[in-house]
């Protein structure tokens, strides 16, 4: 049920319509702006769905071109940046079935089995057990842990859990329904915990994780 | 409460949005589940890894010259 805050809250002007009235008005530099302010997560989002770093720099370049050209589509009842990750995806999309030759690669495809929500390593972690690892190999660690999920559950954790989006406007974003995103977020969220436990664990008898064992596969 | 139960609500606790009753629930639950205690506790650190650790940064000189690249052919009216 929407709260006296929330629809209080959808009535406040966000204040990325000013700037875009203004690049509607001529003014270059009110998108310099909304570049500026979104350039990062869009790389980012990119990196995940293609998994290549030139395609991830030509995504963000298109996306941004491609949502300056269709700022006159840009309906107001959708926020900016919900807007530009959906363009962004469907560039990032198309540069990966390019690369795959054409085979179809969709955002939403059918994932639905239970796969991934019953947790099994049971074991605990260390205390704050990215200590154990320097900048370089938690790097490593996440990133080599994240990339083996499908397209779809790591947008998901992306847009939601590191960028902070509602999962509304994670779904618009998307194309995704509610439940779809609530179900890829839940496994996004148990495989990866999964994955990260053969690095974090406490090995049994010790009060630290010896990362050593670990370490040796990065 | 059981563990599937659990599992099911994990995200909305996580997220912090279960209603009064059901965190009482939950919170009995994982007094007595060790289990679950665990995958609860080792779920939220990987968000707040992920969160704080933000991987495919991009670098400042790579982004200025993304960002100029942009600019200019916005300016060219793309």
């Amino acid at each position: 049920m929407p709260t006296i805050q929330s629809i209080a809250g959808q009535d406040e002007q966000h204040p990325d319509v000013a700037l875009v009235e203004r690049v509607r008005g001529g003014d270059v530099s009110a998108y310099d702006t909304l570049v500026r302010k979104y350039e990062r997560q869009i790389f980012r989002i990119a990196q995940h769905i293609t998994q290549n770093r030139e395609d991830a720099e030509d995504v963000m370049q298109d996306a941004f071109l491609k949502a300056y050209e269709k700022l006159e589509q840009f309906q107001g009842n959708s926020k900016f940046y919900t807007w530009l990750v959906r363009i962004a995806v469907n560039e990032s999309l198309m540069r990966l079935r390019k690369r795959r030759t054409g085979k179809m690669v969709s955002i939403d495809e059918d994932l639905e089995t239970e796969e991934g929500t019953v947790p099994r390593d049971l074991a605990d972690w260390a205390p704050n057990p990215e200590q154990n690892y320097t900048q370089a190999e938690l790097g490593n660690i996440l990133e080599k842990t994240i990339k083996g999920l499908p397209p779809g559950f790591k947008v998901v954790f992306e847009l939601r859990d590191v960028q902070g989006l509602s999962t509304e406007d994670t779904a618009e974003a998307l194309g995704l329904s509610v439940p779809a995103v609530k179900s890829r977020l839940l496994r996004a969220r148990l495989q990866l915990r999964e994955r990260l436990s053969r690095y974090f664990r406490k090995k049994p008898g010790s009060r630290q994780t010896s990362p050593k064992e670990a370490r040796a596969e990065l | 409460m059981t563990c599937t139960e659990f599992i099911a609500l994990l995200d909305d606790i996580i997220d912090d949005s279960v209603a009064a009753e059901t965190r009482a629930e939950v919170e009995k639950h994982l007094h007595k589940c060790g289990h679950c205690e665990i995958v609860f506790n080792t779920t939220r650190k990987t968000i707040e890894i992920y969160r704080s650790h933000q991987i495919y940064e991009l670098p400042n000189d790579l982004r200025d010259r993304l960002h100029a690249a942009i600019m200019t052919r916005c300016k060219k009216g793309c």
